[in-house]
């Protein structure tokens, strides 16, 4: 044991952010292959939100189930993606609550490094439970008529709302101190967000005030561009106002959470 | 007084306040290169806050300090390249496996690939952890914990570890088996800053010891110097006849200042060393007082401070 121990062992070149930041993307990939639960946990609620919806209220609410399949898809795979982000706040406070992050800033790395290696985790979350959810529904007879390039666009626009939603979390696992506690809050934020929109019904049978508020939620904006790319009835003028929130949100926070982190 | 290329730390007035609270309030250290230097102090003495500043992951209030050369405050970063810390909860990835975490910070400090994996296999066997590194660490037991959390202090040979109450927990083999690597990492002149609550820790590995209490320095010095001023020992003695408590208390009296225990039965005083041990029992048993049992032992971090400031530590929750 000694004589290894006496080894002087020197720095190596310094190496780059994105070297870094691989390392951490690395970090969470080894956590699919040591915590696969977490996937449970990611696909459950919508697979179950998916069958009670089209086959409890589907028919009620569209006719048949089979058509309110096709309406309800798209929506899903947006509330997937923002109850994801929930997770990789919880993941940070974890890390958090058990001093790893320490270890981590008293290391000569790019400070930014282990928020871009849970981005990689996050958006590899996204697209894995994304694929789940949507793999479901086609076996339960939804069909993208955009075809496949419909539902590839349609993919990178759930990422990049999954990006832009990540900092809320990420902020509130900084913020907060128990994991739990982040997602409380998380879903107290989240739920009357997804419910009051037009991700389970058309809002047209809405009172007016709650109508006004729906057909502004950043929820409702990219549900309706996710129905339009995957429908193949898409316009420029959808994509943008969709894509709003998530730019606004990583312009805001991105910086809060240097701040934070850099302080903490 | 050393010169200031021998100090691989050197901190004048460093303060730290959490709102209203002092955790330091205004502390001198220096720490010459290749030394054990243990910081020794009861719980929220400010211990941990003095190391996690100079570990540069909590920015001070006032004062200045150097580490390695580098200016703490001026260049974090260089200081990040020459210094390495083991906190008081293991700083690993406890889901990932024990190589896993060790390939994992070998390849942030730049290590490539294969080299990256060559160094987690080499600190896994010097660390007597080969074959438990394709665990996870949540299997890990305290001590196999606290040795990987030091392995990962030690993928670059660190100019100065910070090593935050390294056996509190541990049972016994465990702490002998942690001591003995501080020992070694010292040997192979890493300077070494340790907290501790011990004082036969402090004893037991460190060249120089500052007491702290309420974010000050109270004390400093070797080993021995403390011991002048503490008692090398304490002596306890019970009397058989709880009657007679207070003629035993009149005679120990004569060494220093006497603590009964919490029951009440049983006295310590400081002593300095075995015969003035023998030398008060034989007074003791002459006056009249018949003892029932009496031991020596290290005086304990309450009994310093009750030698050091004539009271008690007072817990602080911070």
């Amino acid at each position: 044991m000694t004589e290894t121990l006496l080894k002087r062992v020197e720095r190596p070149a310094k190496p780059s952010a994105l070297s870094n930041a691989m390392v951490f993307g690395w970090r969470a990939v080894l956590k699919f292959k040591h915590v696969p639960e977490q996937l449970f946990d990611l696909v459950m609620t919508p697979i179950m939100f998916t069958l009670l919806f089209t086959f409890v209220f589907g028919g009620a609410l569209a006719g048949t189930p089979g058509s309110y399949l096709q309406f309800f898809l798209p929506g899903i795979l947006v509330q997937t993606v923002v109850f994801n982000a929930v997770y990789s706040g919880m993941g940070l406070s974890t890390d958090f609550s058990k001093g790893l992050f320490d270890r981590f800033r008293s290391l000569p790395i790019w400070s930014l490094a282990p928020f871009a290696g849970l981005m990689v985790g996050d958006l590899m979350r996204h697209l894995i439970a994304g694929g789940i959810i949507l793999g479901i529904g086609l076996l339960l007879g939804y069909r993208p008529e955009a075809g496949v390039l419909g539902v590839v666009l349609a993919f990178a626009m759930l990422l990049a709302m999954g990006f832009g939603f990540g900092w809320v979390f990420l902020v509130l696992g900084m913020m907060v101190r128990t994991p739990t506690t982040v997602m409380t809050l998380g879903f107290t934020i989240l739920f009357p967000v997804t419910f009051a929109s037009n991700i389970m019904v058309d809002p047209a049978t809405m009172p007016d005030w709650l109508r006004g508020f729906v057909e502004v939620n950043p929820v409702s904006l990219m549900t309706t561009a996710l129905r339009g790319l995957m429908d193949g009835t898409a316009t420029a003028g959808m994509l943008t106002v969709a894509l709003i929130a998530p730019v606004l949100l990583t312009v805001l926070l991105a910086p809060v959470t240097l701040m934070l982190y850099r302080r903490k | 007084m050393p010169q200031a290329t021998d100090l691989a730390i050197s901190t004048r007035g460093l303060t730290r306040s959490f709102g209203p609270v002092k955790a330091v309030a205004g502390i001198d250290l220096d720490v010459p290169k290749g030394m054990i230097f243990a910081v020794l102090g009861p719980n929220g003495a400010g211990k941990t806050t003095l190391l996690r500043m100079l570990a540069t992951l909590l920015p001070p209030d006032g004062g200045t300090a150097m580490v390695m050369g580098h200016d703490l405050r001026a260049d974090p970063d260089a200081v990040r390249g020459v210094i390495a810390m083991t906190g008081q909860f293991a700083s690993l990835d406890e889901d990932l496996t024990g190589r896993e975490n060790l390939v994992m910070l070998s390849r942030l400090w730049g290590f490539s690939g294969r080299a990256a994996r060559d160094r987690a296999t080499d600190l896994l066997s010097a660390f007597d952890l080969s074959d438990a590194g394709n665990r996870q660490v949540n299997t890990y037991s305290g001590g196999m914990r606290r040795r990987l959390d030091i392995a990962a202090s030690l993928i670059v040979t660190p100019g100065v570890l910070f090593l935050d109450e390294p056996t509190t927990g541990l049972d016994p083999t465990a702490r002998q088996s942690v001591w003995r690597l501080i020992r070694q990492l010292a040997a192979s002149g890493v300077t070494i800053l340790l907290t501790t609550q011990y004082l036969e820790e402090a004893d037991q590995l460190a060249a120089r010891i500052a007491v702290i209490d309420k974010g000050r320095k109270i004390a400093e010095g070797t080993s021995r110097e403390l011991k002048a001023q503490t008692g090398s020992g304490v002596l306890h003695v019970t009397p058989s006849d709880p009657g007679q408590l207070e003629a035993a208390e009149a005679v120990l009296a004569s060494a220093g200042p006497v603590q009964r225990s919490a029951e009440g039965a049983t006295l310590s005083v400081p002593v300095q060393d075995a015969a003035s041990a023998h030398d008060l029992l034989v007074r003791l048993i002459a006056s009249g007082v018949e003892v029932a049992d009496f031991s020596m032992g290290q005086p304990s971090l309450e009994e310093v401070f009750f030698a050091l400031t004539g009271a008690p530590p007072e817990e602080d929750p911070a």
